[in-house]
């Protein structure tokens, strides 16, 4: 089998493994750039609607706008192979060295071998199948994701006569993209008392069209034999279905729009250790998964809301992975980082005292006004008030390197974030 | 008349109450901050918004190409647009930033493509 080295190999061409790939590429490495689609870009090019880059780039642009400011300096950089149309099949880890087997109908099956890795592979929608809906298996449910490559890519229309289940934003876009291409939307189902998306969103894609959304209601019921007929909708009273009050849509079309996994296949056969509130891997202060020389960034390590955000951690993720390879392992101590009250999860995972640590987490709560407070050892080292706190937006704290200084002679204290 | 907007200046989405107390006359109350009353009285009286679609290529592996307004588009005029854009077909290759449509409905908006595509 043909063996190639690189210094490292950054797994999934989308907007997280552009940005680390020319990063690394950046301070000389060689980089290989594997992706099993045949473009740059992954999700973002069937991404046509505006919005993404304003904190990268400040300026709005389209998916495939975003993923062009990127995949033309990959293409120019004589430092980073790109393989497209290429799926890795198995990650090892032998000591420093880790090798990847790839194959695709271009390069044939291929060893590669590299001393970094950086897992870049995204997420996946949630399904049916996660949701258990009960009723018929008829044609005609799509993920949302899909249906917007089907619509934007592809050029078909999935269906008619639309019901929206899950008022996340792949599923609010949806909903504007498909009256646009002429399609009823009757209604957005969402199971939470409040909407998942962003309230631009609900406004430009919900509000512009008169669909209606209704929360705190569940699609109880989906009709129909070879294809949708209907589906049932039953609002929650106090959490619980209340089945009198169930009511029916015709319908010929069932969007899901109802969260998203970071996909971790790969990662859990290579023996990564998972986190079971991010789903993605845990990961050390330098973005390091638990196997030396693995590392994690973007949607893959946990879902992000903005690209931007994904981009930004990936580069980040790319000057780790540069240090790693010029000095190895740091010696340094890292502390432990726990998500408090109200806090569903941080990540990373810990944190490097007298050093500037970026932290990413997610409100379990609603507030629009809020504080938010990082204590070490229970002492407050850092404090901000924070507006319009939601589940759906992500919340990003910085810690500086005074705010958490080196303890000599003791392992560094966790950290503890939380919103009051 | 009386309208309830909500801001979309910044992400704290204040509901704003837009009252015409006589022409051109918009007061604008429930905002935050002064973004608040430019935003309530411009989606009061002329709502746009940036548009977004897909157009038909003579290719059989790349068969559509996104594109997008540079410019927000009065909202009357989106479903013109759409049905205009779904009826052309373009050749590649093509260059995101190039023009498809100049000047749309003398809107002053025009069409750019927003994908590079080399002939297939």
């Amino acid at each position: 089998m043909e063996e190639r080295a690189y210094d490292a190999a950054v797994i999934g061409a989308g907007a997280a493994g552009m940005a680390a790939a020319l990063r690394i590429a950046a301070a000389g490495c060689r980089v290989a750039l594997i992706d099993r689609e045949d473009h740059l870009g992954g999700i973002l090019l069937q991404c046509i609607h505006n919005g993404f880059g304003l904190h990268r780039f400040n300026e709005e642009l389209t998916g495939p706008e975003f993923a062009e400011r990127f995949s033309g300096q990959l293409v120019d950089s004589d430092r980073i192979d790109v393989l497209l149309n290429t799926t890795v099949l198995e990650m090892q880890s032998e000591g420093p060295t880790k090798s990847l087997l790839v194959c695709g109908p271009d390069c044939g099956v291929l060893k590669l071998t590299a001393r970094a890795v950086v897992l870049a592979m995204g997420c996946r929608e949630r399904n049916r199948g996660n949701l258990g809906i009960p009723g018929t298996r008829p044609a005609g449910i799509f993920t949302a994701g899909l249906a917007q490559r089907l619509v934007n890519i592809e050029g078909y229309i999935p269906g008619k006569r639309v019901v929206i289940v899950g008022s996340g934003d792949i599923g609010l876009i949806m909903a504007r993209r498909m009256r646009w291409v002429g399609a009823e939307v009757l209604a957005v189902v969402e199971i939470l008392p409040h909407p998942s998306g962003i309230t631009r969103n609900i406004v430009q894609c919900l509000n512009d069209f008169n669909i209606p959304l209704y929360l705190s209601h569940i699609v109880s019921r989906i009709v129909g034999r070879d294809r949708v007929e209907a589906v049932e909708i039953t609002p929650l009273e106090a959490g619980r279905p209340d089945p009198d009050k169930t009511f029916r849509l015709d319908c010929d079309t069932i969007l899901l729009s109802v969260g998203l996994i970071p996909e971790n296949e790969l990662s859990k056969a290579a023996g990564v250790q998972l986190d079971a509130d991010t789903g993605g891997p845990r990961v050390d202060a330098r973005l390091m998964t638990s196997i030396d020389g693995v590392f994690a960034c973007g949607n893959v390590l946990h879902v992000h809301d903005l690209v931007d955000w994904a981009s930004a951690e990936a580069t980040r993720c790319g000057d780790y992975v540069v240090a790693y390879l010029r000095d190895g392992v740091s010696a340094r101590p890292q502390g432990r980082v726990l998500p408090g009250a109200n806090v569903k999860y941080v990540v990373p995972h810990r944190y490097l005292p007298d050093a500037e640590n970026q932290f990413s987490l997610r409100a379990l709560i609603v507030k629009d006004i809020g504080t938010i407070t990082v204590k070490r050892d229970g002492k407050l080292v850092k404090r901000r008030t924070l507006r319009h706190i939601r589940p759906a937006e992500m919340i990003h704290v910085k810690v500086r390197p005074a705010d958490v200084p080196v303890v000599e002679g003791a392992d560094p204290e966790p950290l503890e974030i939380a919103i009051e | 008349m009386e309208k309830e907007i909500i801001c979309l200046g910044c992400p704290n989405g204040c509901r704003l109450c837009v009252t015409e107390r006589g022409r051109g006359d918009i007061e604008v109350l429930g905002q935050q901050c002064d973004r608040g009353i430019d935003y309530g009285r411009e989606e009061f009286l002329e709502p746009k918004r940036i548009v977004t679609a897909v157009v038909r290529t003579d290719s059989d592996t790349v068969p559509f190409v996104p594109v997008k307004t540079d410019k927000p588009l009065v909202m009357d005029l989106i479903p013109k647009l759409i049905e205009e854009l779904y009826r052309r077909e373009t050749r590649l290759p093509v260059r995101a930033g190039d023009v498809l449509l100049e000047d749309f409905a003398d809107t002053g908006v025009r069409v750019c493509f927003t994908r590079t595509i080399a002939r297939a």
